[in-house]
Formats: C-alpha cells, sequence, structure tokens
C-alpha cells in the first residue's frame, strides 16, 4: 500500500517537470524565434521593397507581399535610366570594387603570410616586440591617420583613384593579415622547419614546399575576412575617392541621400541588396570561416 | 655579399611590413600628434601653438554633443549586445533543432556593411511610410514612432541599428566560449542536484570572464568609430543631434577645413581607444605567455 502510493507520487512528480520541461523548451523556441524574426525582418524589407512599384509601396505596408516580380528597380539600381546628367547608377561603381578588393586582398594575404612566416618559424631576437609593434596596427582609429594619409595620396598623384584605395587597403590589412597567419603557423611544429634546414632547403623552398601546402584554411579565413572588409568600407572610400573613383557602399550611399527626385526607396532597397550581396553570398557559402576570422581578429570596428 | 643576404633573408621579407606600418600608422599618428598642437587651418603650418585647438575644441558645443552620444550609444548598444548575445548563445546551447540556420540568421548582419545596414533601417524608421505606418494602418491609428525625425530620440536609432548589425556577434563569441567548457564540469554540477539555471548562473557564466572582457573591448572600440552608419542613417541629424566623434572629426576636417582642430578630436578618438586596448593587449599577452 505505502509502496503504491510513494511510486505513484513519484509518478506525479516526473509528470510535473515532464511539463515544466515542455512549457521551458516552447518558451526557448519562442524566445528563439522571436529573435530570429528580429534580425530577419530588415532583410525580408529590403526584398520586397524592392519588388514593388512607388504606387503600392504609398498604399500597402512594409510587411505586405509584392503584386508580382517587378524587378525594374533592380534594373534602375543596376543600369540606370539612361538618361545622362543626375543619373546614379551601381554598375560602374560595384567594377570599382571589384578593382580594389581584388589587388589589396591579394597584397595583404601575401604580405601577411610572409610576416607570419618568419615571425614564427624564422624568430629572432625581438621578435615578439616586432609583432606587437604591427599588431598595435589593428586597434588605431583610422581617424588619427585621415589627414596625413589624404596629403600623401595627394603628394604621390593618386588620390581619387582606384589605385589609391588599394595602397591604404593593403596598408591598413597588413596588421590583422599578420595576426591571423602568425598565430596558425605557431601551431605548425617547427621540427619540420628545422629538419627541412638541415636537409638544406633555404628560406622560400621551405615556405612554398611545407607551409604553404597546409596554410589553405588559414588563407580562406584571411581572403574572407578581408574581401569583407575592404568591400564593406566606408571611411577610407568616402574619404579619398569622389566621383568615378568611388567604391560602392559610396555611391550607395549618394543615390540613397540624392534629393534630386522623388524618393525611390523600391530603388534604394535594390541597391541596398546589390551592395550587400557579394559578402552575403561569402558569409553563406563559407560561414564557418568567416566566424573563425571574426572571433580571432574582430578588434577592427 | 651572397652569405649575408641569405642570413638576412628573413629580416629583409619582414621589412616591407615594417616599414609600411611604421610610416603609415606611427608616423601619421605622431603627424597628427603634431599637427593637433598648430593653429593649421586648411593647409597644415608647423609653428607650435599649444593646447589652443584643445581647449578650442572642448569648448565646443558640438563636440560635447558628440562626446555626450558616445557616451549614450556605447552604454546602451554594450548592454543591450551583451545581453542579447548571452540570451541566445544560452538558449542555442540547449540542443535545438535548427540550430545551423538560427545561428546564420543571428549573424548575417555582420557579413553587411553599415552603409547597407543603415539604408535599410532609415526606410523601416521612416515616420512617413515605415513602421509608424505600418500599425496606423493595422488600426492603431494614434500610434507614433517617428524617432528618426525627432531631436531627442534620434541617437536611439542608431542603436537599434548597431544592436541589430552587433549582437549576432556576441552570441557567437560566447556560444563559443560555453562550447569549449568540459561536459564533465556540467555532468558534476548536475549530479549535485544543480538546476539548469544555477549551472549556467554559478558556474557557466563566470568561467566566460575572458569572454565578456573581449566582447566589451571589441564592442566599445566599434562604438568609439562608428561612423558609416550615422552616415547612413542620420547624417548627424536632425540638427546636430545625432554627431559622435568620428563625424565631427570628417566634417571639421574636411566640409570646415579646420584641420588643426580636427587633429586635436582625432587624438582624443586615440587616447579613448587606448585606454581600453591597451589593458586589454597587456593581459592578452600575458594570457599567451603564461600558457
Amino acid at each position: 500500500m505505502q509502496d503504491s502510493l510513494k511510486s505513484s507520487s513519484y509518478q506525479q512528480l516526473e509528470q510535473k517537470s515532464k511539463y515544466t520541461n515542455m512549457f521551458l523548451r516552447w518558451f526557448l523556441y519562442f524566445i528563439l524565434i522571436v529573435f530570429a524574426s528580429y534580425f530577419i525582418f530588415p532583410l525580408y524589407v529590403m526584398v520586397v521593397t524592392s519588388l514593388k512599384t512607388m504606387e503600392e509601396i504609398r498604399q500597402g505596408t512594409l510587411l505586405s507581399w509584392p503584386s508580382g516580380l517587378n524587378l525594374e528597380s533592380w534594373a534602375v539600381a543596376w543600369g540606370g535610366r539612361g538618361y545622362g546628367a543626375g543619373d546614379t547608377f551601381l554598375k560602374p561603381y560595384f567594377w570599382n570594387s571589384i578593382k580594389m578588393v581584388v589587388p589589396a586582398v591579394f597584397f595583404s594575404t601575401f604580405i601577411g603570410a610572409m610576416t607570419g612566416y618568419v615571425l614564427t618559424k624564422w624568430r629572432f631576437k625581438g621578435d615578439q616586440w616586432v609583432f606587437l609593434f604591427l599588431l598595435f596596427g589593428c586597434f588605431i582609429p583610422f581617424q588619427a591617420i585621415l589627414l596625413p594619409m589624404a596629403r600623401t595620396l595627394g603628394v604621390l598623384g593618386i588620390s581619387n583613384s582606384v589605385v589609391g584605395l588599394v595602397l591604404v587597403h593593403t596598408v591598413y590589412g597588413i596588421p590583422f593579415t599578420t595576426l591571423f597567419f602568425r598565430n596558425y603557423y605557431v601551431s605548425v611544429p617547427t621540427e619540420l622547419v628545422k629538419a627541412a634546414r638541415i636537409d638544406g632547403a633555404g628560406f622560400f623552398k621551405i615556405f612554398f614546399k611545407i607551409l604553404l601546402p597546409i596554410s589553405a584554411p588559414i588563407i580562406v579565413v584571411t581572403v574572407i575576412w578581408q574581401f569583407t572588409q575592404i568591400w564593406n568600407d566606408f571611411l577610407f572610400g568616402s574619404t579619398f575617392s569622389f566621383g568615378e573613383a568611388a567604391p560602392i557602399q559610396v555611391a550607395l550611399n549618394n543615390m540613397v541621400l540624392s534629393s534630386t527626385s522623388v524618393k525611390e526607396y523600391n530603388v534604394d532597397m535594390a541597391s541596398a541588396i546589390i551592395a550587400g550581396i557579394p559578402t552575403l553570398i561569402v558569409y553563406v557559402l563559407a560561414g564557418k570561416y568567416f566566424i573563425r576570422g571574426l572571433t580571432s581578429g574582430a578588434v577592427k570596428g | 655579399m651572397f652569405k649575408w643576404l641569405e642570413k638576412n633573408l628573413p629580416k629583409i621579407v619582414m621589412a616591407p611590413a615594417v616599414g609600411l606600418i611604421g610610416w603609415f600608422v606611427y608616423g601619421f599618428v605622431l603627424w597628427t600628434l603634431y599637427i593637433s598642437f598648430t593653429n593649421s587651418k586648411i593647409l597644415p603650418k608647423y609653428e607650435l601653438w599649444g593646447f589652443g585647438q584643445y581647449e578650442k575644441l572642448w569648448a565646443s558645443r558640438k563636440w560635447l554633443i558628440a562626446v555626450d552620444n558616445l557616451l549614450i550609444f556605447t552604454a546602451l548598444f554594450l548592454i543591450f549586445c551583451v545581453v542579447i548575445g548571452i540570451i541566445l548563445a544560452i538558449f542555442l546551447d540547449q540542443k535545438i533543432r535548427a540550430e545551423g540556420l538560427l545561428r546564420t540568421i543571428y549573424l548575417y548582419p555582420m557579413a553587411l556593411s553599415f552603409i547597407v545596414t543603415g539604408t535599410a533601417w532609415k526606410w523601416i524608421l521612416n515616420p512617413t511610410l515605415g513602421i509608424q505606418k505600418m500599425f496606423r494602418d493595422w488600426g492603431f491609428e494614434n500610434f507614433t514612432f517617428d524617432w528618426l525625425v525627432d531631436r531627442e530620440m534620434a541617437i536611439y536609432t542608431i542603436v537599434i541599428a548597431g544592436v541589430w548589425q552587433s549582437a549576432g556577434f556576441v552570441m557567437a563569441l560566447f556560444l563559443a566560449g560555453l562550447r569549449s567548457v568540459e561536459d564533465e564540469i556540467i555532468k558534476a554540477a548536475k549530479i549535485d542536484g544543480a538546476s539548469l539555471f544555477t549551472v549556467y548562473w554559478k558556474i557557466l557564466l563566470p568561467m566566460m570572464r575572458p569572454v565578456f572582457f573581449t566582447s566589451f573591448v571589441i564592442l566599445v572600440h566599434i562604438s568609439i568609430k562608428s561612423y558609416d552608419l550615422i552616415v547612413a542613417l542620420t547624417q548627424g541629424g536632425p540638427g546636430i543631434s545625432t554627431t559622435m566623434p568620428a563625424l565631427y572629426m570628417t566634417q571639421t576636417a574636411f566640409h570646415k577645413s579646420q584641420v588643426g582642430l580636427s587633429a586635436a578630436s582625432a587624438m582624443m578618438m586615440f587616447m579613448a581607444v587606448a585606454a581600453v586596448i591597451i589593458p586589454y593587449l597587456y593581459s592578452e599577452l600575458r594570457r599567451e605567455n603564461a600558457r
């Protein structure tokens, strides 16, 4: 008798905790989904707005579904309306950004790989101080170098040009790329390098034959990081270029701010998506590497 | 000669990086520092003028507004990003279905530029066609949400967009931190009868101290440098109500041609960042050396 009582109250208790647990699970999912909607909301609004006509935008709400697949504002955002002055559209600036990103990512990654290699495998006296010296470059607020940089680019005759922006992004990318490669090569056993040196392999041979073949993951992380940073940069782009040499973020901002005609929010949203799509694609395809770069080099704003 | 070259090859390979950073980072900061002590207007002048620019800076109403805004923004940005980031990380850590998808959604704003983010939020927050209209069309006719054009409230729209962009990142940092804790610790605590809440509150969160520290440093750093988001969302307006130091610096330098004054404001920003970063670097290096 007593036994059965005990077991039934135990069952009750278990039943109860099962219900609390289920309630907690539901609560958990509820909160997670609420936040997911907060994060997805602007992207959803951007996409549907870009597909509406201005008439639909005025009549409907932010959330309302577009009446059809109206791609006109995308065409206007990318290629303009075809009349001369005052017609700004993104196509030429998109190519400016490509022309800026590709060499800047290549040079900064290459230099970073080399310095990371020397700092870990060809150590010399005071190399830690050299690393610290380079690392500090990750943290400076760029406002402290804008004025002299503007003058330097002027003196070199490359202000307001893609070449100038390549130089700027290469230089200020070096601290990050060095950090990435140095932290990666630190974990590669030095014995490998020592053995190769005894066998008579030189500086470059060791790099290309031993380190480079195992560097794929860190190269991916670095390239993604640099690509995202440079593509998304606005401060350097807006300070050191204007007019035809501007990269895409600057052009997007100019387009949105231009107050020449009636505000066309659908074109604005299509433009914003065009400017964001390359980095979004990279993020979706290589999210793992993107996050690794973020968590190890995310000192930059 | 060849021998010498071979022996010093590593240092020669290092030289471009060290030279470039030496010139473009250290040299340039020193130049800005020097100019901040001169009376430079459109063109730099090189005779020293003392602390005049700094006095002018701290007497300027616009700069004081900028500093005020920075403090408000930093405080709210930090609190919201860290609280949301921790909640999401802990909840995601409960063996959730579709965790990968949710994580992707929380973090994708980090892949976008602040200009894209600002453009999107500007459209959502604009009173005539955005959220305000949406609620009014739904029948809440007195619903008002016009912070974007309200001098007092505009700074909070920047907080909303900034948190949206960066909270997922704090989530990623904390999730990585929580996942690195060994399962044994949690199991042992549970066997001792600790509830899940106690496990997190008393054991796991205190273990996350380095993650708190890192998030703090990164978020403060982002907020001191915030520039793009303000340009895209408010251009410092209405009036000058959402000016921040970074915006003040570029406007003073390139629109008002007050080079000396803007150099002084840049140096103030530099010092603010240094005050946060130097202790951080110091502790990181100590940790690395201890290993």
